[in-house]
């Protein structure tokens, strides 16, 4: 015993380093620690440059300048006149003598002119007869860079255009239906179908997967079947969309027709390819990751405050009611924000159910045909013409948009919350 | 080999053997799954006392004590044998309400655990989910008072419980005990996760307490269990060794064992 101990200073002299050894040993060990942190800042940068270039091309897509050409001048068309003193018949004249007859009548039996205000009747005058069409458009950083070349080009190649800077992004692309006419579709109707889907699904899918949270972790035993369970919700959360796609249209759209097409409710609707099935599809699809993050969330409310719950003669349901979910709310939202983000952006399964890709009527409910977003973008980037990815862009731009505003209200809704407690 | 303990004794203490029994424990087993931790234990505690539970880490005490208001419940996979009597009703048996059983026999736990809220919810939350019918504020007034905190509080009553220091928040928790208006105060090592001063506050203010309260006090400090106790339990891997006052078992102890503990020797 005594030998051990007279021997452990030498030898710890003899194994750890000192002097210049130590110096040249903690700088190697500083040293390794700078290569990982090197490492780690470098994967944020890839990550960080990944999305300036991913938003550099969407802002590059929505702004630059256009080359416009009418068919017909509108001044040509009123004669010289402004617009104010030319009479709507007047107006219905001009869509008469352009237009085939065919056309004219298809025009008048979507909506009888009679009934049509004169600016509506303009707005078919502008696209049917006139038809400013873009000749060309340009990115935004062709248009900063090479503004005297562009100029030159349409001097040269398309003599009676003008030359506009356009941001595809504006208010009315926003609030004007779909078109096959690049300049003048919108995405209204996407945007409130994109709208409709993610609160019906909000409404099915949290209540749903909270509930099912709290039963897994404060009711359901360690069994075998439970833990079964548990391992399923969790592959679930990886099954690839479309598969909850084809779900949704064998058994929402098919099987529950009746239903989510509201003809039991006495809508007429040929069938269930509507706002609802999409949105239980969706439900299906992050409900399990909802439920996964609701039961982190619950399992990280701490067993003491349980304990002092139950202590004072709380039952389970007041304990779950008053403590639990309250201090498990703010995890409960964080999840729910994940889920509402990758619902929002979800286009596969949509497309196997069977959501249509050019809605001209707004969706006012749960039983009307729909599009969304994403598939508006999918649609147009497959289109052929080039301004057709502009106005993805801009689309893009606006599900964006979208995204955030509903994030940061979740956000908001989890601080107010954190700070209550 | 004896020594006499150095450990002071309070010296004016009740007697015992006026005081009715309040909680009758009978040939007591308790399994955490098939791991037995507590065996055949028999305890008597009489009401209006200070009942001390004492031994080492792991010997039982606080299991016991979690048996008394069966709070072991909430954890899944154990199992209780023998018999538990509060005021001669076998608390054990399936028919008994574990939440009427809950407001009776009070707890206190080792850490502070103030709910997230303010100190006026914390004290409200008690009698208002067993749906009591009291003037709120006055409860609230009183449960603080007698947890001696009233004073340093009564301004804030809104503001977050977590606000305070950690003797403040056991006190809260006692007081938020006291709001239901038990008969039976269990304290599990109320005071092993506070500093000195605040310990001798909780301490002085159970010895107000006993008056009116059958309490059960769990502690790792024997000194603690001198200075406040009644009657003193010695515990060790599950089983009674010994139990009797105070004063005997600091001046007197029968058993060896227990001796050997509250000597330091081992522990």
């Amino acid at each position: 015993m005594s030998m051990e101990h007279t021997q452990m200073p030498s030898l710890a002299h003899k194994r750890l380093p000192s002097g210049d050894a130590l110096k040249r040993n903690v700088k190697a060990r500083r040293g390794k620690g700078r290569v990982y942190q090197t490492m780690f800042l470098s994967s944020l940068l890839i990550g960080l440059t990944a999305l300036v270039l991913l938003l550099f091309n969407i802002v590059n897509s929505a702004f630059g300048y256009v080359a416009l050409e009418y068919r017909k001048p509108p001044e040509q068309l009123l004669q010289n006149r402004p617009l104010s003193d030319v009479s709507k018949e007047e107006l219905i004249a001009i869509l008469k003598e352009h237009l085939t007859s065919g056309r004219f009548r298809n025009l008048d039996r979507q909506s009888p002119f009679a009934e049509r205000t004169k600016e509506e009747v303009w707005t078919v005058v502008l696209e049917d007869v006139a038809r400013e069409r873009v000749e060309r458009s340009w990115t935004l950083t062709e248009s900063l860079l090479n503004r005297a070349a562009i100029q030159a080009e349409v001097a040269e190649k398309y003599r009676d255009a003008r030359l506009q800077f356009r941001s595809w992004i504006n208010w009315s692309f926003i609030t004007t239906p779909m078109s096959s006419t690049p300049m003048l579709a919108g995405v209204r109707t996407a945007l409130l179908g994109s709208l409709w889907v993610i609160m019906i699904t909000i409404a099915i899918a949290l209540p749903l997967g909270v509930g099912a949270a709290i039963y897994l972790e404060e009711y359901a035993s360690r069994s075998r079947i439970n833990q079964i369970i548990q391992t399923n919700i969790n592959n679930l959360a990886g099954v690839p969309s479309i598969i909850y796609g084809m779900l949704g249209l064998s058994i929402f759209v098919r099987a529950l027709g009746p239903v989510t097409s509201g003809q039991v409710f006495g809508i007429d609707n040929p069938n269930g390819r509507t706002i609802l099935s999409a949105a239980m599809t969706m439900a299906l699809l992050i409900l399990p990751l909802i439920i996964i993050n609701a039961q982190e969330a619950i399992r990280a409310v701490p067993n003491s405050i349980r304990q002092a719950s139950y202590g004072v003669g709380a039952t389970k349901w007041q304990t779950i009611w008053h403590h639990v979910l309250p201090i498990a709310f703010p995890g409960i939202l964080t999840g729910n924000i994940l889920a509402m983000s990758r619902a929002i952006g979800e286009t596969a399964p949509l497309i196997v159910i069977g959501a249509s890709t050019y809605i001209v009527v707004n969706p006012d409910g749960p039983f009307s045909r729909f599009t969304v977003l994403p598939i508006q973008v999918y649609n147009w980037t497959s289109q052929p013409q080039p301004e057709f990815k502009n106005i993805a862009a801009a689309a893009i731009m606006v599900l964006l948009g979208v995204l955030l505003t509903l994030n940061s209200v979740a956000v908001i809704l989890r601080n107010r919350f954190r700070k209550s407690l | 080999m004896t020594q006499t303990p150095r450990i002071s004794v309070q010296p004016t203490r009740r007697p015992q053997d006026d005081l009715a029994i309040k909680i009758d424990v009978k040939h007591l087993n308790f399994y955490y799954g098939p791991k037995q931790v507590l065996f055949d234990c028999t305890l008597p505690i009489r009401e209006r006392s200070i009942t001390a539970l004492i031994g080492p880490s792991g010997c039982g005490k606080s299991t016991f004590i979690r048996c008394l208001n069966r709070m072991n419940d909430t954890i899944l996979g154990t199992r209780t044998e023998g018999e538990i009597l509060l005021d001669e009703v076998n608390i054990l048996e399936p028919t008994v309400d574990v939440v009427g059983l809950r407001r009776m026999v009070g707890m206190v736990f080792q850490k502070p655990n103030p709910f997230p809220k303010s100190i006026y919810e914390n004290i409200a939350f008690g009698p208002r989910v067993l749906g009591m019918k009291v003037q709120m504020d006055e409860v609230v007034e009183q449960s603080l008072r007698r947890a001696a905190l009233w004073d340093e509080v009564k301004d804030k009553l809104r503001q977050s419980a977590l606000a305070l220091s950690s003797g403040q928040q056991q006190r809260l928790c006692i007081a938020r005990a006291l709001a239901v208006q038990p008969e039976v105060i269990l304290l599990d090592e109320p005071a092993s996760a506070l500093d000195p001063i605040a310990t001798l506050k909780i301490e002085e203010l159970l010895m107000e307490l006993k008056h009116d309260y059958t309490i059960v006090l769990v502690t790792h400090n024997m000194q603690q269990a001198a200075r406040a106790s009644d009657r003193t339990v010695f515990f060790l891997l599950g089983e009674i060794i010994e139990d009797s006052t105070t004063d005997d078992m600091f001046n007197q102890p029968k058993d060896k064992r227990t001796e050997d503990y509250i000597t330091g020797r081992f522990g």
